[in-house]
This record gives C-alpha cells, structure tokens and sequence, in this order.
C-alpha cells in the first residue's frame, strides 16, 4: 500500500487537507488526526522526521504554519516520502504562486485534485510537476 | 459580493474558510462547523440551486467532514454532480464522493453506471476523472461492471489514462488478485510503455504482484535492470527530475523491486551489482533525495546476493550517515546497519559509539530504531546489557502499543539467550512488574514452568536454590502497590508451590501474605483464585508433613467470604480448601503430593477407560459419538447416508453463506422433518454431555490443584527454549561493558555541546546541503536550484537584508528602482543574528523580535516600496511578492496596490517579527547567489494572475493576516 493517509494540519492542530487511502470512519480519523498531531508537534526540529505511531510510520515536514504528515507504511522510504512532501508543496508553489495556507483553503478541491494526480492506491504515480498540473490547468481553462 | 476575480468563490464561502482559517481553538472550530450544517440543511433544500453554488456547498460538505463533523446529509447532493457535465463539477463531484462514501456505501451503486459513462466519454479528463473514482469506491462486487471498459482503456492514446487505467487494474489486484489474475501480462506490457510516467506508475502493481510471487517474475530482472540504468543515466525527460536527481521516485521503487528479485538468487544478483554500484556513485549524497536513493541501494544490497565490493560501499554509506548531524541520516544509517549486518556483523563495530550515541538521544524515534538494531544484534554476550535497556527503556514510556512491543521483544531475547536462570527470573520479575498486563500470559506459564522444573539441571541443589531465589524475590515485591494480574498469579503459584519448600519461611509467615494479596486484589478473581489455591498447597503440605495447621484468623475469614462468593470457581476453591484441612496426612499426601508440578502427567487424550462405559451405553440403544470434524457441513456423506439425510443440510449450527433461492422446494424436504429432529438430539445433544463427562472424569484428580495443573497441561509442545548456559553468568560482558561506560561519558558532552550547534544541526532538509556548498563553492546548478526555491536575492541585496530585515522580502520584488532607497533606510536597524534557513519559528522570533522597531521601519519602508511595486506590478511577476509580504505586515492591507495603505495597528510583533525572520533567511539563503530575480522567479509564476487576483480576493474579503491567524498567509516555500 504505502501511503496511508496526507494530512495538512497546522500549528493548532486544525486540519486543513485529509486525504486517507485506506476506509476509516469519521471517528477513526478525528481520533487519529488527534493523536498524531499531537504527538507530532511535540517535536523539536533537531528531532527526526519520522515517528512511529501504532503499526506505521508518520513522516511529517513543517512548512511556515502548516505541517505535512504523510502516514506510511513499516518498509516504506521515509526520506524519500520527505522529499515527496517536498515535491508537493513545489507543486502547488508553481499553481498557486508562493502558495500559503490560505491557498489551500480556499482551494481546497484543486489541492486535493493535485494529490489525485500524484498519489493512487497509496502509490506514488507521478512526480512531473508539468504531468502533475496539466489536467488542472486544462480544466480550468474549459471551464 | 458574489463572485469575483474570475475565482467564483461566493462571499459566504470566503467567510467561511475565513473563520475557519481564524479560529483559535477546536471548540470555536466546532461551533462555525456545528453552525455551518445548519445553514448547508436548509440551503440544500432549497429548489433550483444554480450548479456554481451547489459545487460550493459541496466543498464546504467536504471542510465539515474534514473538521470531523458528519456531513452525510449532503452526500447525495455529492452524487447528483458526478453526473454533471461540466468537467470541473463532475470531478468536484468524484472527489466529494470518494472523501464521503466508502466502496460498501448504499450510494455506490448509483455511481457506477455514471462511472460507466464516463469510461466511454471523448473527453479524457473526464475518463481520468472516472478511473480516478474507480480506484476508490469500486469494491469487489462491481469489478465487472467497470473491468472491461477499464482494460481496453490501456490502450487508450492519452497516457494519463492509461496510467489511471494501469492503477484502477492495481487496485482489482488489491481488492479481489483473482479477478484480474487472468489480466496480469497487461502490467508487463505496460512496463515498456512509451511514456515513461505509464512505466513508472506501472511499477506500482508490479511490486505488489513480484512481492507475493517472486518466481515467476525473475525474467523481468533483464528489464527492470536496464529501465533503472537508463534512469539512472539521465534519460527520461527532465520533468522528472526531482533536485537534479533523475527521477528518484522511479529509481528507488525499482531497487525495491530488485531487492526483491535478486533475494536468494545469485544469477539474478550478478545482474544488478553494475548498476545498483553505479548508483551509489552517481548519487548526490548532499541532497535528501539522494541519501533517500542511496539508502534504497543499501537496502537493496543487503537483500540480495551479496557482493563485496558492494558491502563495502554500503558500509561506507551507513558510516556517513552515522556520522552525519541529521536525525534523519542517522535513522537510515540505524536501519541500514540493522539490514547489513546479516551478511556482515563485524560491520556494527566500528559504529558502536554512534549506535550508542543514537540509544542515548533524548529522540524518541532514533531510539526505538536503535532498539530494533540492538534486538537484532544481541549475541549470549550482551543480551544482559540489551535486555535490561529495554527494560529501562520500557519502564519510562507511557505508549501501551510501544510497550507492549518492547516487551515482547525482552522476553524474547532473554527467553533465546538468558546466561542464567536466576537472571531470567529477575529479569522475567521487573517485566512482569512494569509491564505484567502486556505480556502474553503464555510467558507467565513459561516462567512458572521455568521455576518448577530448571533448565534440566542434574544438580540437585542449583534447584533448590533457584526456587528459593525466586520465593524470596516475591516475597520481596509482593507488598508493592498495584502489581499486575498475571504477576500476581505467578507469585501466588510459586508461592504456593515453593513458598515453605526449604523451611526458611513458616507457613503462617507465607498464607498470611497469600491472605493479604487476596484482600488486596478483592477484585481481581482470577487472582483470589490462584491465591485459594496456592493456600490449599500451603495446607495440603504441612498437613502431609505431619504438622499442626493453624488456621489464620485473616485466612479464615477470606475462605468464609469465598464461600459465598458469587463465582462459583471461587466458591469451588474455598470448599475444597475446608475440605482438604479436616483430611489425614495420608489423603492428603495422595490428592496433592508435594511437588507435583514438575512431575509429567501422562494423557491419553482416546480416554481408553471410558470404553466400558461407552460399550454399555450403546448396547442400551445410545447413539454413538459423531466426531466433531465429521459433524459439520456436508462433508460427512457416510453419516448421512447412514441416517438417510441426503439432501438436507446439516440440522444445526449456523450457517454463513446466503441461503440459496428457493427454487423447487424439493421432494425429499417433505419427509426428513422427524429425522432432522432425531438427528438434532443426536448431534447437539449427546456430544457436549460427553465432553463434559470426558473433563470431569479428567479433572477429578486434579480439581484441587487446577491452577498448576492448568499450566501443566499446556505445556505439551511447548518449546523447550533454553538450553543449558555455555558461559558462565558471572562473567561480564566482554564488549558491552566497556562500551557502556563511554556511552555515559558521550552522553554528557553531547548533551553539553547539543544546545549551541542547535542551529546548524538543523532538521536537515535539502536546503541544508545547499548552504553549506554555497559557502565552499556553489554550482550553478545549486545556485539556481537555490534561487527557484527560495526567491533568493543578490548578493548586494545580501546585506540589505541582514541590515533590515524584512526588508529583503519585499525588496526582490521591488527591483532594482527600489534598491537604493532601500539600502540607505536599511542601514541604521539593527542586524538580526544570522538566520537559519530552516527555522520558521519562534527561535528567531525570540531573538530578532526585541531588536527591531517595526513601526519605524515599516512606515519607512512602505513609502519607498510603493511606487516601485505599483509600477512593477504588470510586468514583473516578483511584483505579487510584495502584496504577499504586506499583507503579512499590515493589519489593513487593503490597498497596497492602490498605494493607500496605513499600516495603522500592528497587534501581533511576534507573528510579524516571525514573518521578518523567515524573510531574512530567504534573502541570507539566496545571499550567495547573483542569478537574476527574474529568472528565478518566472518559473515559479506562471500563475501571476491567480496569484494577483487571490490578493484582491483577500484585501476585498477583508480577511486580514495579522488581525487573527497571520500564518494562514505565509508562504509555505519561504
């Protein structure tokens, strides 16, 4: 599988993106948005960025305000799900322009639509921002 | 409002993402969102919703359900826009859909057929927006209503879909491998697509498939090898690239999928060792990405066929990242050097002080990894050293999923390599009472199996004396508060076994205390039970040893108590416990003999004794006993047809298949009702009565002693684990003893010198590498990798910056016409320390915030970057910059463009110093770097008019940065 679930979540612990590519109820995820968040932004910036949690791992970068945790599976690559959070924040930097917390807000749909392109079944399938932005860029033309 | 810059965002909307975006706490969160679904049922009804709005309801459906409200109200509203025919409705309407419903969701079925549709559309957003759909809500049942359509859009012209097509085939594979099994050569084909994203994605299921069927995937390996070394040799399209490394995304999923392959099959690893060591060379260790490739290369090496001259590159890798001051690198190394050191123990000693390092850091993960480490590296030698860690260790966690693994983990390695049983004992007695409600009770039985019968000693007296030991070590702990049931239960056991065995401890001394456990515990009844009966042992051996009982005062009170007690097991325990003081020695020495335990009870699990019994009660017309396996299901043809039963389903039990329609209610159903009923005696009745008879004519003899004979019983096949000790326990660990005292040592000054380099120890990101090289020597490439990144500016403008904080920010965008003046206002603020690139924090917050008047220096600032930002504004996509960085000063940025803006109340100087910082660092990041603004930043801008009209949007919304949450405006890049 992978990739469990992305999340974006900010410094007080509100969510602002949740996309979970395994079926978990809304209690589930409240519940586990809490709890990792939580254990999270207990964390210093000289720590790692991974932590465990349960039976998977969280790998989580912090951008200005707004964290990144991508849960992952035990023989996933954390350094590389790193970079992958890296890869999205980019992403939406070239869409957006200097993308900011608000940009997802009120983007919600296109931001979620970014990750659909990126990641399926929990894998990573594209990594060509051009690839990766293209089928928005279109829609939004058309439309 | 309505709707305005060409985004469609209605004001309502933009409120409520704006309150949303402002709230403080989770109760006010939860008050907009309780406040929101209100609004949403009343709206939802309305008729005639125009479809623009309908797509806003529906993402504010999406924000109450992402905040943790239900939202289920809405979802069919979510279905209807699947079958919208606007392209960006639709797909809004699949994303909302898959967020809401599960694949087993009622609503499912009316997608499918939209899904269907969609499949056949021209349009190939539309099919993609499908496949997307069908990789989420598709469940095993409806496969074949999306199969075919699904596998013929593999060959679709579009690679979009056909990577989409390629994952929707993956995700059958994961729900249900045999209704695609038939379809797994289109992964292969689909490996030499043309396009390289379709083979990337491709790669995907072909792990999954190669993972559960290595073997019939290995003439692959020619292929997977020559796709990685064509990656590795730059010649996908640049697209891919990911910080100048080809993509790395690609690089590393085939390297998993080689690990695998080459696993055990040296003709497949000789395949592999050129271009897995070509890597090695090749990868940029100074980025994250590149470490992230290298680490992959290292688990791959250590997974296949090993290769020396591979080993020794990984061994060099792993010592790099040891050494490294990143946690991150440090992880891997541990986790590398956990795989590594299979093939080559003697690797682990060389890092054994940065392995130390690692198990001392204050960090949680790196500890735990480094547990994982030394749990693969205990020898007989230092499992002392290691065991008792993980104790410390475990003792000082709270994390019961964690723990529970540790222990398990302890117990293991003491179990495997204990020197000696009176260690094990000790160490089996502090996991017990730290952590007695997580371990398995198999490890209790083990222990107390342990204490009855030693390691298969010969001598005589080293039993003894470890059953001693171990009395005295529980009557040591017994008194202390709160002990965990199991533990109880083995102390009470051994207690009551060992506890007057070799005459130091009176009787009265050891059922006084067995009392006291059980008044303490009154309500745990599994441990009353094990107390009772160890009390009973405790009698039944002084009264065979002939001497006089005396009865507690404390003890006769708890058996009066048990007696009435509302568990009959405990009641059971108290008679039997009266009944077995008024016997004779001679009884008593036959019902309970002392030691009994360690003596093996022979069972005939055929019960031959019974057979008279049986005989006569069949000759007296009984029937005869049906076996258990025989009993259920269809299976038992001999039985049924002896009983006539042919067509009539097994009488009783439940059955979990659906009931088959009811289509001839046929013949034979007419006559069996009275042998269905005959044969229900038969079969439920007569079996359970039988069994019960077969365990009470077992336990009769034991029924007294039922708490050590329950352990006895189980222990049949149980392992025999420890073998007689090669070495002696006295003996010190030769290696690990030593080592632990430098541990202490390096603790120290790491932890004196931690504090200072806190800076450049730096969460390590890629951006790390790129400092320090620009400070040596800076590539162009990192230089313009850097400026892409960080917006950096010129080295002029460097000093600016460290002159004037927040200046740079916006000063990039200014241009050069602002340069000037900029500098000159500049010079007199005073220098904020330097800034760590990485640090968006508070730190410098802390440290930058009291420095500066950002009064002073904003009302300066704002008049000279006006004009130049006004000006520039067309043209120059920096130009957006500046609003971005105003606003993010301003409590009224409402018109900054219009060049009307008084920044008249800065409530928050943190969040503002915070903002200054974090522009600094970027102006200090790119400092070294003269590659043009421009340049830089156009390819990052190709969205100049959203960006600008996002700015109007908010400074027309009013949603003003520094008034509540200021973060929510902070570029996430800078």
């Amino acid at each position: 599988m992978g990739i469990r679930f992305i999340l974006m979540v900010n410094k007080q612990g509100q969510t602002r993106l949740a996309q979970y590519y395994e079926w978990l109820t809304l209690e589930e995820r409240r519940a586990i948005e809490g709890e990792i968040v939580r254990k999270c932004l207990a964390r210093n910036e000289q720590q790692c960025s991974f932590v465990e949690h349960r039976n998977y791992k969280i790998v989580y970068r912090r951008y200005a305000s707004l964290f990144f945790l991508v849960g992952v599976d035990n023989d996933e690559n954390e350094l590389a799900i790193l970079e992958f959070i890296h890869l999205l924040v980019e992403t939406m930097d070239r869409h957006f322009g200097n993308v900011c917390e608000l940009d997802i807000m009120f983007h919600l749909e296109k931001a979620h639509f970014m990750l659909e392109e990126m990641v399926m079944n929990g894998c990573i399938v594209e990594t060509s921002k051009s690839n990766i932005l293209s089928p928005i860029q279109l829609m939004e033309k058309t439309s | 409002m309505g709707s305005q810059g060409g985004i469609g965002q209605s004001k309502e909307f933009l409120d409520l993402v704006k309150s949303i975006g402002e709230a403080r706490s989770k109760a006010e969160e939860d008050r907009i969102v309780i406040g929101e679904i209100e609004t949403l049922k009343r709206r939802l009804v309305e008729p005639g919703i125009p479809k623009r709005k309908m797509k806003e309801y529906i993402i504010r459906l999406v924000y109450i359900e992402m905040l943790g409200h239900d939202a289920s109200f809405g979802y069919i509203h979510a279905v209807k826009m699947t079958h919208d025919d606007n392209l960006f409705l639709k797909r809004t309407g699949y994303l909302a859909v898959t967020l809401f419903l599960n694949e087993d969701h009622d609503l499912i079925i009316l997608i499918v057929n939209t899904i269907q549709k969609d499949l056949k559309s021209d349009n190939f957003l539309i099919v993609c927006a499908a496949l997307n759909a069908v990789c989420k809500l598709i469940n095993e049942e409806t496969i074949p209503a999306v199969l075919p359509q699904v596998v013929e859009l593999l060959g679709h012209q579009k690679e979009a879909v056909r990577k989409k097509a390629i994952m929707a085939l993956h995700r059958f594979h994961q729900k249900s491998p045999s209704s695609v099994s038939h379809l797994v050569s289109n992964f292969r084909k689909r490996l030499c697509d043309n396009d390289p994203g379709v083979m990337g994605a491709t790669l995907c299921p072909l792990l999954d498939l190669i993972n559960r069927d290595v073997s019939s995937f290995k003439d692959l390996v020619v292929s997977f090898v020559s796709i990685l070394k064509q990656v590795a040799e730059h010649r996908l399209p640049k697209a891919y690239d990911y910080h100048q490394l080809p993509a790395p995304f690609i690089q590393i999923r085939l390297l998993k999928i080689l690990a695998l392959l080459g696993s055990g099959d040296k003709q497949a690893s000789e395949q592999m060792y050129t271009v897995v060591g070509d890597i090695f060379r090749k990868c940029d260790s100074s980025s994250n990405i590149g470490n992230a490739v290298i680490y992959q290369c290292i688990c791959c090496v250590s997974s296949i066929h090993p290769n020396p001259k591979l080993l020794e590159s990984a061994a060099d890798q792993i010592a790099r990242f040891l050494k490294s001051d990143s946690h991150n690198l440090k992880y891997l190394g541990i986790d590398a050097l956990g795989r590594l050191i299979k093939l080559s123990p003697e690797i682990a000693e060389q890092h054994q002080l940065a392995v130390i390092d690692c198990l001392e850091d204050p960090d949680d993960t790196l500890k735990r990894k480094t547990f994982e480490l030394l749990h693969k590296m205990t020898k007989s030698s230092n499992v002392e050293v290691i065991v008792d860690r993980m104790i410390d260790y475990m003792i000082s966690i709270n994390d019961n999923h964690y723990k529970t693994e540790i222990v398990s983990r302890c117990v293991e390695l003491a179990e495997q390599f204990a020197p000696s049983n009176q260690w094990f004992i000790q160490t089996m007695n502090r996991v017990f009472e730290h952590a007695g409600d997580l371990v398995n009770i198999k490890v209790a039985h083990n222990l107390m199996r342990l204490i009855a019968e030693g390691f298969g000693e010969d001598d005589d007296t080293a039993y003894t004396h470890l059953r001693s030991s171990a009395v005295d070590s529980y009557l040591r702990i017994i008194g202390a508060p709160k002990l965990p049931s199991v533990f109880l239960q083995v102390i009470c056991w051994v207690l009551g076994e060992y506890g007057t065995a070799d005459g130091k401890y009176s009787a009265s001394y050891i059922t006084g205390k067995l009392c006291d456990v059980a008044e303490a515990y009154s309500n745990d009844e599994t441990v009353k039970a094990y107390a009772v009966t160890a009390l009973i042992k405790i009698y039944a051996f002084e009264i065979a040893a002939g001497r006089k009982v005396d009865i507690l005062p404390e003890c006769q009170s708890l058996i009066e108590e048990l007696s009435a007690s509302h568990s009959t097991d405990l009641q059971q325990r108290a008679y039997e416990l009266q009944a077995v003081i008024s016997l004779d020695a001679q009884a008593v020495e036959n019902i309970m003999p002392s030691d009994a335990s360690s003596k093996e009870i022979e069972i005939d699990k055929s019960l031959p004794f019974l057979n008279d019994h049986v005989e006569r009660a069949i000759e007296k017309g009984a029937q005869p006993y049906i076996p258990e396996c025989e009993r259920s299901g269809f299976s038992n043809a001999s039985y049924l047809n002896s009983q006539d039963l042919h067509d009539v389903p097994p009488p009783h039990g439940l059955r979990f298949e659906a009931y088959e329609l009811p289509k001839q209610p046929s013949v034979p159903l007419t006559t069996p009702p009275i042998s269905i009923g005959s044969s229900n005696e038969l079969i439920a009745v007569p079996e359970p009565a039988y069994d019960r008879g077969n365990q009470a004519a077992v336990s009769v003899p034991s029924s007294s002693n039922s708490g050590p004979a329950e352990v006895k019983l189980r222990l049949d096949g149980v392992q025999k684990r420890w073998g007689r000790p090669t070495y002696s326990s006295s003996s010190p660990s030769p290696s690990a003893a030593p080592s632990q005292d430098t541990v202490n040592g390096l603790t120290v000054s790491n932890g004196a010198t931690s504090v200072t380099p806190a800076i450049s120890k730096g969460r390590e990101t890629t951006y790390e590498p790129t400092r320090k090289s620009q400070v040596v020597e800076i590539s162009p490439e990192k230089q313009k990798l850097a400026a892409s990144l960080f917006g950096g500016s010129s080295k002029q403008e460097r000093k600016s910056s460290l002159g004037g904080g927040h200046k740079t920010a916006a000063k990039p965008s200014g241009g050069h016409g602002a340069e000037t003046s900029v500098k000159k206002m500049a010079v007199p603020a005073q220098q904020p320390p330097p800034p760590d690139l990485l640090d968006f924090g508070e730190t410098t917050v802390a440290t930058s915030g009291p420095l500066i008047d950002p009064f002073k220096q904003l009302e300066g600032l704002l008049d000279m970057v006006e004009p130049t930002s006004s000006t520039k504004n067309h043209g120059d996509v920096n130009a957006t910059k500046v609003p971005d960085v105003m606003a993010t000063f301003g409590d009224t940025a409402t018109a900054v463009e219009q060049g009307g803006n008084h920044f008249s109340s800065i409530e928050d100087v943190d969040n503002l110093m915070s903002g200054l910082s974090s522009a600094t660092t970027d102006a200090s990041s790119g400092g070294g770097i003269a590659t043009p603004q421009s340049t830089a930043h156009i390819s990052k801008g190709p969205n100049l008019k959203n960006a600008l009209q996002k700015d109007a949007l908010v400074r027309q919304m009013g949603v003003n940065p520094s008034s509540q949450n200021p973060n929510l405006f902070k570029d996430l890049l800078g």
